[in-house]
């Protein structure tokens, strides 16, 4: 798409010809401007890894904080400032390893935010070892017999806490990606989407044309809204399910749980009478 | 005969779960109601039931904050109590207690006192603690008409029965009292002041809530944690009224990110926590620092290493919070001494915090926090709330270059600009890079700050005989043990000062320790504040008073030590 606002001119890329980072970055962008978002009303918070890497290259806010806590960040922007649109984006290992802890509370708390997951199944940036979500058998420089423990299931793991939206996508589609990401970031609440994407330099196992092998399309008559259904497409293992797995509306966000205002936090000031009185309670 | 003047020290030792507590905050509200100036301290077992612990309400004619190992009236609520407090019974301990289940462990002065029955005269078991109150009330000779109104003001919600039953378990409390004074012939000569309605009983915990209330803190993101907790609850009390965003994080890792978050997007944002809990938070300090993102830190030091003792006092993470983080950037510590101070303090840290667009610390402790004392409000200091937050332009460069370090602080959404914050080494525009150049630019702009700062820093305060040629340093929660001590001493070539500021010092400080032998006073173990003042200033440290036992210093203990110098 041409005139983007979210394009950056002139930037040099960090990342490795042919990754499969590029796809994931533009059907971001492109969800975005068709989404018609003000690029200065968007803030895009990330970790540390190649995926986190990513909103370096859009020109909206941008948070790019410590390995594993995009989620708390996120946290405390949105709390503070409603009215802007938050994303967090990071990689499997960021989200579901150094930061599993905060993933599974930000799904409880459901605060309205997208988190978009880079997910390549290796660490790419530390040079090629198992990630939470490397399949079995995989062998690394580290796991040298293979990995030998079951993938870490976001899916699942997100259904289990109630998490109100949950889809996973694949940078080898495109188009049907930003599809994906507009649904997830027009949702009012957690909007989870993992993204299959190979690392072409650290993973042999699952590239293009093994996501292509293994993954399908949920069928149009698919309900969404029923999680016992999205349980049953969340643990299936022959091929992975593509799509919104789970979508349901009407869970209270952690905004309106709190009587957070749409007043941003910078304009508050501290009431005098309500200072008052609370002196008075101790004189 | 026993008079008793200027200062009377009652302990209240008992299980957790019998009430210490309760007596204590009802008597110190009562008393402070009657003019009398009042302080207490607590120090207890980190469990919910069982175990002993104790309170000390101490009254006095001058204004006192510290603790004393003296007790003068001692209401011990069980056996246990007694055991535990042995070695603070002395010759003047008047000890009032069951006579039944403390068979044959009767002090000296032991007064068999019948809280049980009381009470279950009155109509419950349960009122022996407003029993306890009424004596102590008829002891020094009190009218009781204060604590009546207190027990009506507390039962209202339980009935008019309630009431009267407690009213009627004070009289025969405070009827026991009154006997005992007069069969013991105790005579309390402290005139109890005119009744003041212009001054506040808190303890450290609504000091430190009421500066971070008036310094507009808008968020805090926290895991509890003794002591910090007590900041948590109090804004969680008035998050309403106050606009306050409370989040209890789920460990301590995302409270600091969170409350880092939040701070970029315009709010004042504080956490608040202890050593095991602030351990977690070092890699945020470092991500503050990088940032520039504004942050306040509360932390209450309790003795470690790792749980060490969970519920008692320390001052021994004065070093964590200086080194906290990898890499070099600036930062602020403070530690107050009073009430007042804290409430002042506070507001400075944001103020700080959000001018130089650093990390700021403040360092309180257990003793600190658990104890309670009065706040005239002429001593409450209001300094005015300003964010240094711009409107953003389209050319807008989060980090772009100034002479003094400090860019101007830009939050999303609020003007044409993008604010991009970066962990990574970042130019202007927060873009990650690798250039030499810029990195060694950016490092000299993050550290330049600490100039200012250090002009800018609180000067400690001097009390005592200021020609004096020895000085006492002591920084924190020891400012009431030191100045009372100093007091009691009226030595002329003794004087006191006090750091509420740590880091960075005021360069202007050495010149008020020139020539001086110094003597630092601080709970730990090694001597880190009289470290770093040896270490920025070149001065050498004559003597370290510390103390590691977990306890507060008493008086005693520091008028011992100065007397042998």
């Amino acid at each position: 798409m041409k005139n983007n606002p979210f394009d950056m001119q002139g930037k040099e890329m960090g990342w490795c010809p042919g990754c499969g980072n590029y796809k994931l970055l533009d059907a971001v962008k492109g969800a975005l401007h068709e989404l018609g978002i003000d690029h200065k009303n968007l803030v895009i918070v990330s970790g540390i890894g190649q995926g986190a890497k990513a909103p370096q290259y859009v020109n909206a806010h941008m948070f790019n904080g410590l390995h594993g806590r995009a989620l708390p960040v996120a946290l405390g922007v949105k709390l503070s400032n409603r009215n802007l649109v938050v994303i967090a984006e990071s990689g499997d290992g960021c989200m579901y390893g150094e930061g599993g802890n905060h993933f599974m509370h930000a799904v409880r708390r459901n605060y309205d935010i997208t988190v978009i997951v880079h997910d390549n199944m290796v660490y790419g940036l530390t040079k090629g070892q198992a990630s939470p979500t490397s399949r079995m058998g995989m062998k690394t420089s580290l796991q040298v017999n293979g990995v030998m423990l079951e993938p870490f299931n976001p899916i699942a793991v997100s259904l289990a806490l109630d998490a109100p939206f949950v889809a996973r996508a694949s940078v080898g589609d495109t188009e049907k990606t930003k599809e994906i990401i507009k649904q997830a970031i027009s949702f009012k609440g957690f909007s989870v989407v993992d993204i299959f994407q190979p690392c072409v330099v650290f993973n042999k196992m699952n590239t293009y044309q093994w996501f292509k092998e293994n993954t399908y399309y949920l069928p149009d008559d698919y309900d969404p809204a029923n999680r016992k259904f999205a349980f049953e497409k969340a643990i299936e293992t022959e091929k992975l399910p593509l799509g919104i797995i789970y979508c349901r509306d009407g869970r209270e966000l952690y905004e309106d749980l709190l009587g957070i205002t749409h007043i941003p936090a910078y304009e508050h000031e501290v009431s005098e009478e309500a200072f008052e009185k609370m002196l008075g309670e101790y004189r | 005969m026993s008079r008793y003047e200027n200062d009377i020290s009652i302990v209240f030792g008992g299980a957790a779960g019998q009430g210490v507590q309760t007596i204590a905050d009802a008597l110190v509200t009562v008393l402070k109601k009657n003019g009398c100036s009042v302080f207490a301290c607590t120090e207890f077992m980190s469990r919910i039931r069982g175990g002993s612990n104790s309170t000390q309400v101490r009254i006095t004619e001058k204004k006192r904050s510290a603790y004393v190992r003296r007790i003068d009236f001692l209401f011990a609520l069980n056996a246990e109590a007694i055991e535990h407090l042995r070695d603070r019974i002395g010759e003047g301990t008047l000890v009032f207690a069951e006579k039944g289940p403390m068979e044959g462990m009767e002090t000296t002065d032991f007064i068999d006192t019948p809280f049980a029955a009381f009470a279950k005269q009155a109509g419950n078991p349960i009122f022996s603690n407003t029993v306890a109150v009424g004596l102590v009330l008829g002891l020094l000779d009190i009218p009781l008409n204060a604590f009546s109104g207190y027990l009506t003001e507390q039962f209202a919600a339980k009935g008019e029965q309630v009431v009267s039953q407690n009213i009627a378990a004070a009289r025969l409390g405070y009827g026991f009292g009154r006997e005992t004074a007069e069969k013991k012939q105790i005579e309390v000569a402290i005139k109890p002041a005119e009744v003041r309605t212009d001054e506040l009983l808190i303890d450290g915990n609504a000091a430190v809530g009421f500066g971070t209330i008036a310094a507009g803190c808008n968020f805090i993101s926290s895991y509890p944690m003794s002591p910090g907790t007590g900041l948590l609850t109090f804004l969680a009390q008035r998050a309403d009224d106050f606009n306050i965003v409370v989040d209890q994080a789920e460990d301590e890792i995302a409270a600091i990110n969170a409350a880092l978050g939040a701070s970029y997007a315009g709010a004042r944002a504080i956490v608040t926590t202890s050593g095991g809990g602030f351990a977690l938070m070092e890699e945020g300090i470092s991500l503050a620092g990088v940032t520039e993102v504004p942050v306040v830190v509360h932390l209450g030091q309790r003795p470690g290493p790792a749980t060490g003792l969970p519920t008692r006092t320390e001052q021994a993470d004065l070093n964590l919070a200086l080194y906290a983080g990898h890499g070099e950037f600036s930062r602020v510590i403070l530690a107050p001494g009073t009430f007042a101070q804290a409430i002042e303090l506070m507001q400075r840290a944001f103020q700080l915090a959000d001018k130089y667009q650093t990390t700021v610390f403040v360092l309180t402790d257990q003793f600190f926090l658990d104890s309670v004392a009065s706040v005239e409000e002429s001593e409450i200091v209001r300094l005015p709330v300003d964010r240094h937050i711009v409107k953003t332009d389209a050319e807008y460069k989060r980090y772009r270059f100034t002479a003094d370090g400090i860019s101007p602080r830009g939050v999303p959404g609020y003007g044409y600009g993008i604010v991009k914050a970066d962990s990574h080494e970042h130019d202007e525009s927060g873009h990650l890079t690798e250039s030499f150049e810029l990195r060694r630019k950016m490092v000299g702009k993050r550290l330049r700050r600490l100039q200012p700062l250090g002009r800018e820093a609180l000067l400690p305060e001097r009390f005592g005989p200021v020609e004096a040629e020895n000085v006492v340093v002591c920084w924190g929660s020891n400012r009431g043990v030191l100045d009372e001590a100093l007091d009691n001493l009226q030595r002329e070539d003794l004087c006191g000062l006090h750091f509420s500021q740590l880091v960075p010092v005021n360069p202007a400080v050495g010149e008020m320790l020139d020539t001086k032998k110094i003597i630092v006073l601080e709970n730990n173990a090694t001597g880190q504040f009289a470290d770093l003042l040896s270490r920025e200033l070149g001065v050498r440290v004559f003597r370290k008073i510390l103390k590691v036992s977990g306890e507060p210093f008493s008086v005693e203990e520091v008028v011992q030590a100065l007397g042998e110098l």
